[in-house]
């Protein structure tokens, strides 16, 4: 196994997602079953290659700071699943 | 023929002489969705009343002899991309109630260019999948056989161009969603060079991958759409500065002194026979109508999937992290903590696949593992675009098929998520090289299920993909075929 349960765990966590236990290990079977086909890529040697992020070569773009129009608060809220007219609304954080 | 089955340029020509108005074309688009809707199942939402408004705006514009290129033109949209005031779900019960306060680019484009935006219609999740099978809304049908996938992840697109449930479509392409769904359903799908559109608007998925495109009935179409839709945007610090071609100047008949390279990866252990034979009928045609060929090779493109199930997961997982039930979409609200919040919302919003995705990136750039998984991915990732530029010093544009089979039986695919991910080994690496890249109709299975030629060239060589498929659809009678629904 390339991926045991605990580090599904660990990963699910770490992404927010909870991951009922009678899931894990038929996750844990299907993203070893992923991963081990990844592994394909140690076949190529890649020994000081540049690794490529982006495939098209551009440049960072900068622009002037200056202001424009944007959403009103109201417009930027309206999607909120609970708002109070002036922020979101989240459960107890502290 | 009915209104609702012409093309774009030919509706331009009726629209214009008044042969029909923008509103009765529209009332034929929703006549035909109500006819076939329920079986295709193409579309998410609809927009009929809007559109209507629209189609009735680009009638008085029509009568004036103003108007843009797309006045009065029935579109569907992928519904990935923001459209303002019109709900956009990406597919996902996460989105279910998420309204855009804002139009993506592109929308913006085709709103100035005078288009009637239908509706919204079916993808995977977050554009994740090959078959259309993940979505939350229910699964569209090909509408050349209903008991089979009509392709993933711009599903709705494709089918609903091939019912003639709108003129033509917007799609967007990660790893081959324009492509291998076109190919699927006997329509033309083209993803551009990386940068050449906005992407402003669009729901991330993979940010370096990700591009939208036209899904059409034929390659005119699909020249038009594309110029509308190209060119920068300060909105998108990725899309690139070029200026935009007249792509419908490029379909002149004869491919004189155009060199084809037949990549020999392509046409590897797997492959369809018959999809086979379409393509090197296929081949055969472009060779009459001038171009020469010549055998070449990519050799990285088999660990093109595997680089990609790095990138991309690893980009999804932090695009996805917004959705996260503060600001927009479903929110659990039983949890009592916060951080149960987040859980609970995401785990019962998000599909398996996302889920599955999502994992996927979170595991490769976790502590430890960055090395072995997204460093080594974007090397070979290197290794690939290199593949490309040896063999763009040896052809102009590479033939080949889209997908190593046509569409497969709806649920065939549905438990084995490795080998779904496997279908798209032809269409990945052009994403991964950020190059254009164009599925053609090509010809059908015994079956009767479609098979597309792609078409694949260098950066902003559009023009060149455009021109060939012109050339190959003008030799073919594929064009024109329509599915008995």
């Amino acid at each position: 196994m390339s991926i045991t349960a605990d580090e599904v765990r660990q990963v699910a966590r770490l992404a927010r997602l909870d991951v009922l236990e009678k899931e894990l290990e038929s996750i844990t079977e299907q993203l070893d079953r992923i991963l081990g086909y990844i592994d394909k890529l140690n076949e190529l040697e890649t020994d000081g290659i540049k690794p490529t992020t982006h495939a098209v070569e551009m440049e960072n773009a900068f622009r002037d700071d200056e202001t424009r129009p944007s959403l009103s608060q109201q417009e930027a809220l309206a999607n909120g699943p609970e708002q109070n007219g002036e922020a979101f609304v989240v459960p107890k954080v502290i | 023929m009915k209104f609702n089955q012409y093309t774009i340029h030919e509706l331009q020509d009726k629209l214009a002489a008044r042969e029909i108005s923008a509103v009765e074309l529209t009332e034929a688009v929703f006549a035909r969705i109500a006819e076939v809707d329920d079986q295709v199942n193409a579309y998410i939402t609809l927009n009929k009343d809007e559109a209507l408004v629209q189609a009735a705006a680009a009638d008085k514009l029509l009568e004036q002899k103003k108007g843009g290129p797309l006045c009065g033109i029935p579109l569907a949209i992928k519904d990935v991309m923001c459209t303002r005031g019109l709900r956009t779900t990406a597919g996902s019960k996460i989105l279910e109630s998420f309204i855009p306060p804002y139009d993506a680019t592109v929308i913006e484009k085709l709103r100035e260019a005078g288009a009637v935006i239908c509706g919204k219609v079916s993808m995977d999740e977050f554009a994740m999948g090959s078959s259309n099978e993940n979505c939350a809304y229910g699964v569209p049908h090909n509408p050349w056989n209903l008991d089979y996938i009509c392709g993933g992840s711009s599903g709705g697109s494709a089918a609903a161009v091939a019912a003639d449930e709108c003129i033509a479509s917007l799609g967007s392409d990660t790893g081959g969603s324009i492509r291998q769904p076109g190919s699927h359903c006997s329509v033309v799908g083209l993803k551009p060079t990386y940068g050449r559109v906005s992407r402003f608007g669009l729901l991330a998925y993979a940010s370096s991958l990700d591009q939208i495109g036209p899904l059409t009935k034929d390659v005119r179409d699909c020249a038009l759409l594309l110029k509308v839709i190209s060119g920068y945007d300060r909105q998108d610090s990725t899309s690139v500065a070029q200026p935009v071609p007249d792509y419908l100047s490029a379909l002149e008949p004869g491919l004189d002194g155009l060199k084809i390279g037949i990549p020999r990866e392509y046409f590897a252990e797997g492959l369809d026979p018959e999809v086979n034979e379409a393509i090197l009928t296929g081949i055969a045609e472009l060779r009459g109508a001038g171009a020469e060929t010549v055998e070449v090779s990519l050799p990285h493109t088999d660990y093109g999937v595997a680089a990609y199930y790095i990138i991309a997961p690893a980009e999804a997982g932090s695009n996805l992290s917004r959705y996260d039930g503060v600001r927009f979409g479903y929110r659990d609200k039983e949890a009592d903590s916060l951080l149960e919040m987040y859980e609970k919302t995401r785990s019962q919003g998000f599909g398996d696949e996302v889920k599955r995705r999502i994992m996927i990136g979170t595991y490769a750039l976790s502590s430890g593992y960055y090395d072995a998984y997204y460093k080594k991915a974007s090397q070979v990732r290197t290794l690939i675009v290199e593949d490309y530029q040896k063999v763009f010093s040896q052809c102009d544009i590479l033939v080949s098929p889209v997908s190593p089979m046509p569409a497969w039986r709806l649920g065939e695919k549905t438990d084995d998520p490795l080998s779904m991910y496997l279908a798209d080994a032809l269409t990945i690496p052009a994403n991964l090289a950020g190059i254009p890249a164009l599925s053609v109709p090509c010809g059908f299975s015994s079956a009767g299920m479609p098979i597309g030629l792609q078409i694949q060239a260098g950066h902003f060589n559009e023009e060149k993909l455009l021109k060939a498929a012109f050339n190959l659809e003008s030799a073919l009678e594929v064009k024109g075929q329509k599915p008995k629904l």
